[in-house]
């Protein structure tokens, strides 16, 4: 934009001026055409030609195709939607509440703090972390390790959690109990063998497994590790197995009643006294088994993005809260003061006052917000799994995966990012236009 | 401003280090004259794109400064690109500018690039390769007819490790045929540690246990062919090795984490569960560089914690004696004296002992003289590889890459899925066929 030239200046000077403005222009011409328009026109050139080569061959509209056709980008787009559908309006929600609380407590600039602390962490990092914390193994990950002590309070493990029946003659109900289906007569012998149990599970003090004696009146029985190096013969009791001390046997009537209840010895035998005639059978209660919470897939693939959304919102509520707090910083109280001197209760004052005065502070978060989401991809890529990566994929990491990850399908992958271009540019307008109107 | 100038001051340190990597490579000069007669007429220098990096890079620089003791005016500039080589290959082969040799991993990419006469053979190597490689390493180096690749280094993916103390407490031997294998996993289970230990969340864990399977059931032959999808992935041969690698998948109490945890897991985790304090289950199915994790990540030690058995046999006779590899293979993309003069060295007993010494390193180089393994676990994985009688290649990296070898698609994302529900072989192989025609369409 050069001036209009001051009257009775010579053609050479002109020329001068034109070449010093041009000079000037230049480093700023060249950053912008060296890295921003000819990548982004060749991007678009690209995405018309097939497969490999500076350019390949022409394809036409296939790369376009493909995009929609594919599970996977399908998959990608949809996953893109879900979040845009989610995010921001969480992270605005979230950085509201937050900014309008923190006005009102003690310590708010330690709280800010807090909350503003994840957006000093790079997403690759957070994404590191989450996964970790994600773990499904309560004792590696932190959310399944929290879950975990809520709901052991509630439903204890058992004692050994692992073991399986030994013999065919046994099954293992749908309760969790392990049953002997042979039926019992007083004077009969229970052999409840058991196995999967690790040494290091074996109660203390637990000795040579013996079948007792039949005793006339009464079912005797042993419960006992049925296993040896090699395997040993199941459903019997043999040198080198250890019987099962401490454990709760049940003696069931023939309608599955628990008639007697006793303890297992040091060698794992039992006996249930003063047994009246009639068919009976042993068992080892579910109780015994009771399998330790075993955490949720939170890195599965039908948790996955939820999980990533989570994370997700984390990071960003703090930014979202920062720019809303100094909005509402810049407020001017004496509104708020007439609306509460009008007799407004607080939410009024919040719903009515506050949030439309907000309007335009909360908007551009949210643009913001869509815009980031929208190309969302190092967190994607460091907190799934590789197994759920294709249940989570989104636009930009398909984009990567097609054109670097090994495919090496330059043309697809420029298409994609021409797609993404495209979602993106409604919304960077209607930015440049909200600019525009504040300038 | 500060700030700026310490930002400055970093990326002039981190290009410092880059260069001086390359030129201690580089400028590796004999220290004193071997025995071998010094050649001084070939000089000139060749870049070299490879993936190694770390103590790899090192072992590799040991090779380069074997070579400059025999020609020292030639120089080797190596340079460390990573996992991403074939991407970075393949941007450069665009830009018109390769390097003059690359190490690739993936018979399948190589086989795209001869196609797009984008490599030059080096049938000049022939008669060194031959003395020192048997025919099998010779024809993986060989495409469209033609010698294109030097097979230098080669992993033993025919194997399956195991946690000693597990297998002693349950009283079972490695097995030796896969009928043994499953009653061996049957007592693993009863004695209370889930046999096997399966990184699924990586899926190219799965995919070679799939192979090792086809190959031990239908041999060499077929093997091959699939490989070059010459048979449908919907052919009963395909349906029948699913089904028996059900047999360990299905077993889903059997595989520590059950099916949830082992999508989870990826080759390290299924490494450091079956190895670490305490043994979480007793046998891993992967290549000879299992060990190289238990030795970096856990404290088991050779023989007394740790051990090591061939794939067990499947079907009966000679198809059991075939190993599978994957493999670094050298290529030229350009021709001149000082190129041909590394490539035929590279082929020689003296370059594969350079690294072998290092450790880590296997080579179907059957000139390699066995001291020259530092370790009895090395030795014997390098001997075997050596002595092997059939050679085949990892079959996903055979193929194109959109099937077999990109995270969460086609061959590696549909083994997931069979990991998840290994009954459904017919739905899994159709699944398999599909993508694999797709690929192969696209690829031409």
């Amino acid at each position: 934009m050069a001036a209009p030239p001051p009257p009775g200046e010579s053609g050479e000077r002109r020329l001068a001026r034109y070449a010093t403005g041009a000079l000037f222009l230049a480093p700023a011409l060249i950053v912008l055409g060296v890295w921003i328009v000819y990548p982004a026109v060749y991007t678009i050139i690209r995405s018309f030609f097939g497969q490999t080569g500076y350019l390949g061959t022409w394809v036409g509209f296939d790369n376009y195709k493909r995009l929609f056709t594919t599970s996977t980008l399908t998959t990608a787009i949809k996953n893109n939607a879900i979040w845009v559908a989610v995010v921001p309006a969480f992270v605005t929600a979230m950085g509201l509440i937050f900014a309008v609380l923190t006005e009102r407590v003690r310590w708010s600039v330690a709280f800010k703090t807090a909350v503003f602390l994840p957006m000093a962490i790079s997403a690759f990092a957070t994404g590191v972390t989450w996964r970790i914390m994600y773990q499904q193994d309560p004792n590696v990950g932190a959310v399944n390790a929290l879950i975990r002590s809520v709901k052991g309070a509630f439903s204890p493990a058992g004692v050994l959690p692992s073991a399986l029946p030994s013999s065919p003659d046994e099954t293992a109900q749908s309760s969790g109990a392990i049953i002997l289906k042979t039926p019992l007569h007083p004077g009969g012998v229970a052999l409840l063998g058991l196995t999967a149990i690790p040494p290091d599970q074996v109660p203390s003090g637990a000795k040579q497994a013996v079948t007792p004696p039949a005793k006339q009146g009464a079912i005797v029985g042993t419960v006992w590790r049925d296993f040896k190096p090699g395997g040993g013969v199941p459903g019997k009791v043999e040198q080198g197995e250890l019987g099962l001390p401490n454990v709760t046997v049940e003696l069931r009537s023939s309608d599955g009643k628990v008639v007697q209840k006793t303890s297992s010895a040091a060698d794992g035998s039992f006996t249930f006294g003063r047994v009246r005639s009639g068919s009976y059978q042993a068992a080892v209660g579910a109780a015994t088994f009771a399998k330790p919470f075993a955490g949720y897939a939170w890195l599965g693939p039908s948790l996955i993005t939820p999980s990533l959304l989570i994370a997700y919102i984390w990071i960003w509520a703090g930014f979202s809260m920062v720019v809303i707090g100094a909005g509402l910083a810049a407020m001017p109280r004496d509104v708020l003061e007439a609306a509460r001197t009008d007799g407004a209760t607080e939410w009024q004052t919040f719903r009515r006052v506050t949030v439309p005065l907000l309007a335009p502070v909360l908007s551009v978060v949210f643009i913001t917000m869509i815009i980031n989401v929208l190309k969302v991809f190092d967190i994607v890529l460091s907190l799934a799994p590789e197994s759920s990566q294709q249940n989570a994929n989104v636009i930009a990491l398909a984009m990567w995966r097609t054109a670097f990850g090994g495919v090496n399908d330059f043309g697809t992958g420029s298409a994609i990012a021409v797609f993404l271009f495209l979602l993106v540019i409604p919304v960077l307008a209607l930015n440049i236009r909200r600019f525009k109107r504040e300038a | 401003m500060k700030q700026r100038s310490l930002a400055i001051a970093a990326l002039v340190a981190v290009l410092a280090v880059a260069a001086g990597v390359g030129a201690s490579l580089g400028a590796a000069k004999p220290t004193r004259t071997d025995r071998t007669t010094v050649n001084t007429a070939v000089s000139g220098s060749v870049t070299f794109d490879g993936i190694w990096t770390g103590s790899e890079a090192a072992s590799f620089a040991k090779v380069i400064k074997a070579f400059n003791a025999v020609y020292p005016k030639v120089k080797i500039n190596y340079k460390p690109v990573g996992n991403n080589l074939t991407t970075v290959l393949s941007t450069a082969i665009a830009g018109g500018h390769p390097p003059d040799m690359a190490d690739i991993a993936q018979p399948g990419y190589i086989q795209q690039l001869v196609s797009q006469g984008k490599l030059k053979p080096i049938t000049y190597a022939k008669s060194t390769i031959a003395k020192n490689f048997t025919a099998p390493w010779q024809q993986l180096g060989t495409f469209n007819g033609k010698l294109y690749a030097l097979v230098f280094k080669a992993a033993n993916k025919s194997l399956v490790w195991y946690d000693v103390p597990d297998f002693k407490n349950a009283g079972v031997k490695p097995p030796k045929t896969f009928a043994q294998l499953l009653t061996a996993a049957g007592t693993l289970k009863s004695s209370g540690v889930p046999a096997y230990s399966i990184g699924g969340s990586d899926g190219w864990t799965l995919t070679d246990m799939f192979e090792n399977i086809y190959l031990r059931t239908f041999g060499q032959a077929k093997y091959d062919q699939l490989s070059a999808h010459k048979i449908k992935w919907t052919d009963p041969t395909v349906k029948t090795a699913l089904k028996t690698m059900g047999k360990i998948l299905s077993d889903t109490s059997n595989i520590y984490g059950g099916t949830s945890g082992a999508l989870q897991y990826g080759f390290n985790d299924s490494v450091t569960n079956a190895f670490g304090s305490p043994s979480k289950a007793a046998m891993v199915f992967e290549a000879d560089f299992v060990s190289g994790v238990i030795t970096s990540s856990t404290k088991s030690k050779p023989y007394s914690g740790f051990n090591v058995f061939p794939f067990p046999s499947i079907a009966s006779g000679a198809p059991s004696t075939a190993v599978e590899v994957a493999g670094d293979l050298f290529v030229t993309f350009r021709d001149n004296p000082a190129i041909e003069a590394f490539v035929k060295f590279l082929a020689t007993p003296a370059a594969a002992t350079a690294w072998a010494k290092q450790g880590g390193f296997a080579t179907g180089n059957h000139n390699v003289p066995a001291s020259a393994y530092p370790n009895a676990i090395d030795r014997a994985i390098g001997t075997s590889v050596e002595a092997a009688k059939g050679v085949v290649f990892d079959m996903s990296d055979e193929q194109p890459a959109s099937f077999g070898s990109t995270v969460g698609q086609g061959e590696w994302g549909i083994f997931q899925k069979f990991l998840k529900t290994p009954s459904d072989v017919n739905g899994i192989s159709s699944q398999l066929e599909a993508s694999a025609a797709a690929a192969y369409k696209k690829g031409k």
